[in-house]
């Protein structure tokens, strides 16, 4: 097994180097994953083992020395295999489904239905963050926010509108923000927003 | 759009973490090795690394991929 300041050396060297390099790394991957995903087939781990050491390879040049080298691998390679887990977990579901079953739950109901024991300034707040939410955001941001809410990783989300999951976040961060400064302009402050 | 009580609290439960300026999910990645180092460590979060706390905090994704990544780790 390398040592920790080997691994870049090695994964950039001359092939036999590189080949032992790669090997190495795929054990080691292989084994933390298998512990990492340990409700998963060994078809899914040799599967993620694999698309993870490629991606890794692939973005040596991202490695900044902030941290182990394999704990940036073993990072990266947790994030394949959650995109994996998640891609299958949501393979059959639209993301209009979701959004329409989220619709349909509450369709027809009017907000002091759906809260009836809420208190005077719940309801003020509750309308306000419907209104803005109908009068200041966009459809994108509408769709996306209630499919976060309905629990569909934002991964997930973006495959379905061309968008990857950093843009996605961007969006709802937008639309977070949004919300926020109108509700502040509205005269709700910080401590309005608790919801007990 | 209509929230439901459960939906609506949730939603509150973010605006209340919403800041100016917030690191994203790549940001997330790119710090997250380091992270995680420093908290096996039981070191003190430094300044630097507020803003991915404070994203693990929000993402449930980046949440997900973190705790994974520690219990991965303490098998090292
Ligand atoms: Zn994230």
């Amino acid at each position: 097994m390398a040592v920790e300041t080997d691994w870049i050396e090695r994964l950039t060297g001359e092939s036999s180097a590189r080949d032992a390099a790669l090997a190495d790394l795929r054990e080691l991957l292989r084994g933390k994953l298998r512990h990492a995903f340990a409700s998963s087939g060994d078809d899914f781990i040799e599967d993620i083992t694999q698309d993870a050491l490629l991606k890794i390879h692939s973005q040596l040049d991202a490695f900044e020395g902030r941290s182990k080298f394999t704990t940036w691998a073993l990072t990266i390679a947790v994030r394949v295999g959650y995109t994996e887990l998640r891609r299958l977990r949501w393979k059959d579901v639209s993301l209009e489904q979701v959004t329409e079953n989220s619709a349909s739950v509450d369709a027809g109901r009017v907000d002091s239905q759906n809260e009836p024991a809420a208190s005077a300034a719940r309801k003020q707040l509750v309308e306000a963050v419907h209104a803005i939410i109908d009068e200041d955001l966009t459809q994108k941001q509408r769709d996306v926010l209630k499919a976060e809410l309905a629990g569909m990783p934002q991964e997930e989300i973006g495959r379905r509108l061309g968008m990857n999951r950093n843009a996605i976040y961007k969006l709802t961060y937008d639309a977070r923000r949004k919300l926020k400064k109108e509700l502040e302009r509205r005269g709700f402050s910080q401590e309005d927003l608790s919801t007990d | 759009m209509d929230l439901s009580k459960e939906n609506m609290d949730a939603l509150l439960g973010f605006l209340k973490q919403t800041k100016d300026r917030e690191a994203t999910c790549d940001d997330c990645l790119a710090a997250m090795a380091e992270f995680a180092e420093t908290h096996l460590a039981g070191k003190t979060i430094p300044e630097s690394l507020k803003a991915i706390e404070d994203h693990l905090e929000i993402c449930a994704e980046c949440k997900e991929e973190f705790e994974t990544l520690l219990t991965a780790l303490r098998e090292m």
